[in-house]
């Protein structure tokens, strides 16, 4: 019988050489005359260790990472297809701490299974989600999701179950399920890993939607920088169309349901939900007037369920465990868990899902390792480029949605990017406001113009001329973009600003002395 | 390296045509001509407002607001650059820097095609490995200096 090795196709994993791993794997096996058999499975989310090389063995699945393609002959001759020693041996990967001491219900299978086979997804409890949701009809659907205090994970927060009920109860002749997979944030891959890793999870997550509201259509929007994944996602349509999961018939029942995919085109704004409706429809991604909601009158004016990769990925778990189950994770308001993804200046990058409520220190420090530069850290950016800048003293905050709000920043879509003393937080701020000119859609003033002014004054003060009329002028000009702007974009760009300015205030100061230190 | 084809009105009208029915079909349609392509040429405007019974003005409004499609093709190999904060707390301004002084390459300038493009993106999804890039569609993290040297030599070779 063939050994099973277990390399990731996870672009991550491929970006430092994952391919080049395998097959100097099925070349060194074949001179050797051993038989073994290669599932290009998708990554654990522990990045630091990638290309990390598993072997399946009849004491569980032992670890090798990072693996290089010029060290392979070194594991056969340590007899790795056996899990024995070598000095990138990480042991049982299931025991290995950072794995161990997550709470992995989104991703319970990435990383484990092969992402294309059906098979395996239900062998690990894949479908028990949909049968249930099957078996007991639309109201009971939404009242679980309602029940499981699941929030949208984009981002923005609105509970998935309310969103679903307004859409349910909207009468149309066509309604729509659009999974927003264009995730732009710095500083996030979640709906790249669930994409690549389980994207059968999505799907099943997106018929539930389906079910629930009664659509027969669904679109996944997926960013272009992510060209495997959506290679990856289309792939495993074709096997759910195969295998009787969509079609006419979703699991031989009377539900007919079909997901497509689209391909975004550079525009970070398309990640807004008004503004990802308009690309879908083939115009401009410009963010629209609400009302309408999208879940009365979304894609082509049909009642519309806009949710992110993780929210629909989340329902076959609630599904399948029950609302009260995934309820009794997290904390306050947030229930349930959050895939936080650790990036940046950091000693061990990867995904962590753990119950709301951790705290940002916990999270760089047990899991992270601290910066991989070896330097302090000095700030902290959560929630993505229009999340806040905390400095030490703000690194006990709990990542909940409201404790984050308290602190003024936001949660946004889970991403942490950790920076060293190196760091010089005006030029961040700088370009906070550049990101938004680059990003905005045009549509409002205080976004289009806003976002220019703001970093031609942040140079102003970077030069040293006026700084405080101009910290002043940032700091209004902060205020009127986030009441005045239209969307997330505009009116969220003053978080990274005036967390910089208020916990960094140093480095704004006038220069002089800086220049003389540098 | 992905060898684009010299712009053909033929093929571009049978790419346009084999899409235009599908719903929101211009985002398809013009994906479909820069992967055929390399870019989206100006003749193709007319032919899609044509197909899609929207005016050439729409069509121009949609080709350019989208930061992915290109106007001119883009020679060489394109690499994109992460310079979103992730990769910034990893350092990606000082390899923009070295790019420009041991290469002479300039990120997204415009004029005149060498055998490297070097285009900036906005995060790549692979920030737990940063600073990351994007080398004609395939990933590549823990980018450093003498990376983008091999990429560098190579492309010119």
């Amino acid at each position: 019988m063939s050994v099973k090795i277990y390399v990731p196709g996870d672009s991550a994993a491929l970006s430092v050489g994952a391919d080049a791993v395998a097959e100097a794997i099925q070349r060194e096996a074949r001179k050797r005359r051993l038989d073994v058999a290669i599932v290009r499975n998708g990554s654990r989310g522990l990045f630091w260790l990638e290309p990390l090389v598993e072997v399946e063995t009849a004491e569980g699945r032992f670890a090798y990472g990072p693996i290089e393609a010029g060290e392979i002959a070194s594991l056969f001759d340590a007899r790795f297809l056996s899990g024995r020693a070598h000095p990138k041996a990480q042991g049982r990967i299931e025991d290995h701490p950072y794995l161990k001491s997550q709470q992995r219900l989104l991703f319970a299978r990435c990383g484990i299974i092969d992402p294309l086979s059906l098979d395996e997804y239900r062998a690990h409890g894949g479908l028990k989600g949909l049968e249930r949701a099957l078996a007991s009809g639309s109201k009971t659907i939404i009242e679980d999701v309602i029940a499981s205090g699941l929030r949208g994970r984009g981002g923005a927060g609105f509970p998935a179950g309310i969103k679903w009920r307004t859409v349910a109860a909207t009468s149309a002749d066509q309604k729509y399920i659009v999974c927003n997979a264009d995730e732009g944030d710095s500083g996030t891959f979640a709906d790249r890993m669930i994409m690549e890793g389980d994207p059968f999870v999505l799907i099943e997550g997106m018929t539930i939607a389906a079910l629930a509201v009664g659509a027969t259509k669904g679109f996944v929007y997926i960013r272009s920088e992510y060209p495997h994944a959506f290679a990856k996602f289309d792939a495993a349509l074709a096997v759910a169309r195969q295998g009787g999961l969509l079609g006419r018939s979703v699991l031989g029942s009377s539900h007919a349901f079909d997901i497509e995919t689209r391909l975004g085109a550079g525009a970070y704004i398309c990640g807004e939900e008004t503004s990802l409706l308009d690309s879908l429809e083939g115009k401009r991604g410009q963010v629209r007037f609400k009302p309408p909601l999208p879940a009365v009158s979304g894609l082509f004016g049909k009642p519309t369920v806009v949710n992110n990769v993780l929210t629909l990925a989340s329902t076959p778990w609630i599904l399948a465990h029950g609302a009260r189950t995934y309820a009794d994770y997290g904390m306050g308001r947030s229930r349930g868990t959050q895939a936080f993804q650790l990036a940046g200046n950091v000693k061990r990058g990867g995904l962590v899902e753990l119950a709301f409520g951790a705290t940002i220190r916990s999270l760089i420090k047990d899991f992270g390792g601290g910066t991989a530069t070896g330097r302090k850290i000095r700030a902290v950016q959560v929630g993505g480029p229009l999340g806040a800048y905390f400095p030490d003293s703000l690194l006990d905050t709990p990542l909940d949605y409201e404790a984050m709000l308290a602190a003024k920043g936001m949660l946004g879509h889970g991403g942490i990017v950790v920076f060293d003393d190196s760091v010089d937080l005006s030029r961040q701020a700088r370009f906070a406001f550049e990101f938004c000119a680059y990003e905005s859609c045009g549509k409002c003033t205080p976004c289009r113009i806003g976002s220019v002014r703001g970093a031609e004054t942040i140079d102003k003060i970077i030069a040293g001329k006026d700084s405080e009329k101009n910290i002043a002028l940032v700091r209004d000009l902060c205020t009127v973009m986030t009441d005045g702007s239209l969307c997330a974009l505009g009116g969220l760009t003053a978080l990274p600003v005036i967390s910089a300015l208020d916990h960094f205030s140093e480095d704004f100061a006038p220069r002089p002395s800086r220049i003389a230190a540098e | 390296m992905t060898r684009k084809l010299a712009w053909d009105d033929k093929l571009a009208s049978r790419l346009i045509e084999e899409r235009k029915s599908q719903a929101g079909a211009l985002l398809p349609i013009l994906h479909a001509l820069q992967d055929a392509f390399g870019y989206v040429d100006r003749a193709a405007i007319a032919p899609i407002a044509e197909a899609l019974n929207i005016s050439k003005a729409e069509v121009h409004g949609v080709v350019t607001f989208y930061h992915d499609f290109r106007d001119a093709p883009a020679g060489g190999r394109v690499l994109k650059i992460c310079r979103a904060e992730s990769c910034q707390s990893m350092g990606c301004e000082a390899l923009v820097e070295h790019l420009r002084d041991a290469h002479g390459l300039k990120v997204d300038r415009r004029d005149g095609v060498g055998p490297l493009k070097v285009e900036t993106v906005y995060c790549l999804g692979n920030c737990a490995l940063s600073p990351a890039a994007m080398l004609d569609g395939q990933p590549i993290g823990r980018l450093t200096a003498a990376k983008l040297d091999a990429i560098a030599d190579e492309a010119r070779a």
